[in-house]
């Protein structure tokens, strides 16, 4: 047993020896091979932490969401809609919801207004959330003028600000109460943006759904768990562009890989002969390989993790920031919460380390088998 | 110290550092979480339906509520496409004109 | 004591391109003393010497290490003589490992790497503890005065520096039979001549040697024990030079 780690050690000891003679080339490549793991770690870790993000808040979402189609457009919903909804059996609340969007014509944000019937909104109040307060520099307590349909101005006085906490849901929010919102718009009284409609059982949702379409055949019912199903997709629709550079990053990846481990010099050769001449086995030739892959994918790998977890949920994934941010004036802080997902690292794992091992092993296998005596016929 | 055993040392700590990773996670999951229940049954009174991961154009806001036509409501330049519209800015001197 | 008999090497059996390197050599190496193979190239002593070292197998014969006191894995069985020929890969991977140095016409260092290291590497695979070879290689870099460049690279090195580092490499895992092929082949009179010497040496210090040469200073050598000539496969004289 004590033999058998020596030997491992010592053959370790004569890799590392004969890694560093190709120091420049060995360095670039572990280089390349970590960037390229740090870059798809880090993927997995933001596109798996942000679908659990969504998952929280989407717990928190009504269970259906009722619009009205005009002309095949989205159109305000009248209020008598809400309250024969209510009537059908299995509904336990309608509310309906007013919220719109703001275009701020000095810094080119878009801001999500919501009304709110919270006692604590009063009207000529508003609460914010983290990143309209520094898109425009606000304190609680200050003065945030907004430009009504006429462009008469709307005062409000923040309330309270989200914390940057919230800022997946939040960022880009001005809470206000119903009165501004209608004033603010123009928007009709007795209408509503959508309807937000809560189910007792979650079993009958498409029941009620579809007892919604019957009796207002206008109306688009928009299930939680459509939401959801969005969502996934778009995770694979923003994750799937950084998807497709990585992927062809990879695959140049595994193509000069391949080039490297499977181009064996004449000088590996020649050095292999003389290993086997001088009493090193097939296998001690092949454990020797077996060594030469791993210490550089192993250690790309492992390194590579580790730096990409630092980079997405220390450093907030900076790296992605410009290709999320678009011309966002209002960006989140992707504060997220560490999801470490087992299964990603190992299919991660699979898609590396071990097909480069392998790379490097395979094409020795023919050399090392050569017969000792061949190093004395040179 | 023979380089073997520094190197084994050395690939033992960063994989020491990468098992750790789930634990910290985990650890943060579990500080974290009361913090943002608290901000959720805030945000829930609001119904939102939406995560704020990018503002640049109204349906990159709310997608999963958008109608299919919300991209060209913009105004009238932003025939806007992902992935288009994450790269390239509208014309600036277009941009404030309704 | 090597015992050869009907030994026979044949190269491409069964083709028109045939030839047989060796033709039923029978002859015994005693232990302790230099042994000479001379002849000239193709005569097949180098073939003769990697079927001995257990490099490569006969076409037909046998071989028979007798007291050899390295064939350690067979000593514990109290095997005092061993069929070499009919052994399995594994087995004879380990006599010759542990019965055999080896040194090489062209040296066959590893380039890159430092002259204690290319010392150390045939002892790597054996599974002993580093510290000891190591500290045994050192003292065979001090033994050929050669400790100086312990730490330099082999490319770096002249002729004569280079043959001490390939006699220390053989000797790493302390063989009782050292195989020279062609040892002088690349050097000069005088270094020939104090590879001579060393053969010598060790032969004091207990070990066969086995040279394979036509290089006059080597079978010429006052040092020499016996003296075996080939041509065309076929032994044509034994000679005892005592």
């Amino acid at each position: 047993m004590n033999q058998a780690l020596e030997r491992h050690l010592n053959i370790l000891d004569f890799t590392l020896a004969s890694l560093l003679r190709r120091r420049a080339k060995n360095l670039s490549l572990l280089a390349i091979y970590l960037l390229v793991v740090f870059m798809l770690a880090s993927l997995a870790f933001f596109v798996t932490a942000l679908k659990k993000e969504a998952t929280i808040i989407l717990s928190g979402a009504p269970d259906m969401i009722v619009q009205r189609l005009m002309a095949g457009r989205q159109d305000l919903v009248p209020a008598d809609y809400a309250v024969e909804i209510a009537k059908i059996r299995g509904v336990t609340a309608v509310r309906p919801r007013l919220w719109g969007y703001y275009y701020d014509a000095l810094n080119g944000a878009n801001y999500t207004i919501m009304a709110s019937e919270d006692p604590a909104v009063v009207p000529g109040s508003a609460t914010i959330g983290a990143g309209v307060a520094k898109a425009r520099n606000l304190a609680v307590g200050d003065l945030l003028p907004l430009i009504s349909y006429d462009k008469s101005p709307v005062m409000l006085e923040i309330n309270s600000i989200y914390p940057h906490g919230a800022d997946l849901a939040a960022a880009d929010l001005i809470v206000i109460s119903p009165d501004d919102f209608h004033q603010l718009f123009n928007f009709p009284g007795g209408q509503a943006t959508d309807l937000a409609v809560t189910v007792r059982n979650p079993k009958e949702m498409s029941t009620v759904a579809a007892k919604i379409a019957g009796t207002f055949p206008d109306s688009r019912p928009i299930l939680k768990s459509e939401i959801q199903r969005t969502y996934q997709s778009i995770f694979d629709w923003r994750g799937g562009m950084t998807l497709i550079l990585l992927t062809s990053a990879l695959i140049s990846f595994i193509i000069f890989a391949w080039d490297k481990a499977t181009g064996l010099s004449a000088d590996e050769r020649k050095e292999i002969g003389i290993l086997k001449s001088i009493g090193w086995e097939t296998s001690d030739v092949l454990l020797l390989k077996f060594w030469e892959g791993l210490v550089i994918s192993l250690t790309a790998f492992l390194l590579g993790v580790v730096l990409a977890y630092g980079h997405v949920f220390l450093l907030s994934a900076p790296l992605f920031a410009q290709a999320l941010k678009g011309w966002s004036v209002i960006y989140p802080r992707f504060q997220l919460v560490p999801v470490v997902d087992a299964y990603q690292l190992s299919v991660l794992f699979f898609l590396t380390v071990v097909p480069y091992t392998t790379a490097t092993i395979i094409p020795c296998w023919r050399a090392a088998t050569i017969d000792p005596d061949a190093a004395m016929r040179y | 110290m023979r380089r073997s055993v520094k190197y084994l040392l050395f690939t033992v700590a960063i994989l020491a550092i990468f098992l750790l990773l789930p634990l910290h996670a985990h650890y943060i999951q579990r500080h974290s979480g009361d913090e943002i229940k608290l901000q959720m049954t805030k945000l829930q009174r609001l119904h939102v339906t939406d995560l704020c991961l990018a503002t640049e154009a109204r349906y990159t806001r709310h997608l999963a509520l958008a109608d299919r036509h919300a991209p060209f409501q913009e105004h009238p330049l932003a025939l806007e496409h992902f992935p288009s519209g994450s790269m390239i800015l509208p014309n600036l001197l277009t941009r404030d004109t309704p | 004591m090597i015992e050869l008999s009907g030994i026979t090497k044949s190269f491409n059996s069964g083709k028109p391109n045939q030839f047989t390197a060796v033709d039923n050599v029978t002859l015994t190496v005693h232990p302790h003393q230099i042994t000479i193979f001379k002849g000239p190239s193709g005569s097949g002593k180098t073939s003769l010497l990697t079927m001995i070292g257990c490099m490569a197998r006969p076409t037909s014969g046998r071989i028979f290490l007798r007291g050899v006191a390295a064939a350690r894995p067979f000593q514990q069985e109290g095997l005092e003589v061993v069929e070499i020929t009919s052994l399995p890969e594994r087995f004879l991977n380990e006599i010759r490992r542990s019965t055999f140095g080896f040194i090489f016409q062209q040296f066959n260092l590893v380039k890159g790497i430092t002259v204690l290291e290319n010392v150390m590497l045939p002892a790597y695979p054996t599974g002993e503890a580093r510290a000891l070879f190591r500290a045994r290689a050192l003292s065979l870099l001090e033994q050929f005065s050669i400790s100086r460049l312990a730490g330099q690279r082999v490319e770096l090195l002249s002729g004569g520096e280079l043959q001490r580092v390939a006699i220390a490499r053989s000797l790493i895992n302390n063989p009782s039979i050292v195989i020279a092929d062609e040892p002088t082949a690349h050097l000069d009179s005088k270094l020939s001549q104090e590879f001579m010497a060393i053969a010598g040496r060790l032969k004091g210090e207990g070990k066969s040697v086995l040279i394979a040469s036509h290089d006059p200073i080597v079978y010429d050598s006052p040092l020499i024990d016996s003296l075996v000539e080939m041509r065309d496969g076929a032994i044509v004289d034994i000679r005892s030079c005592r």
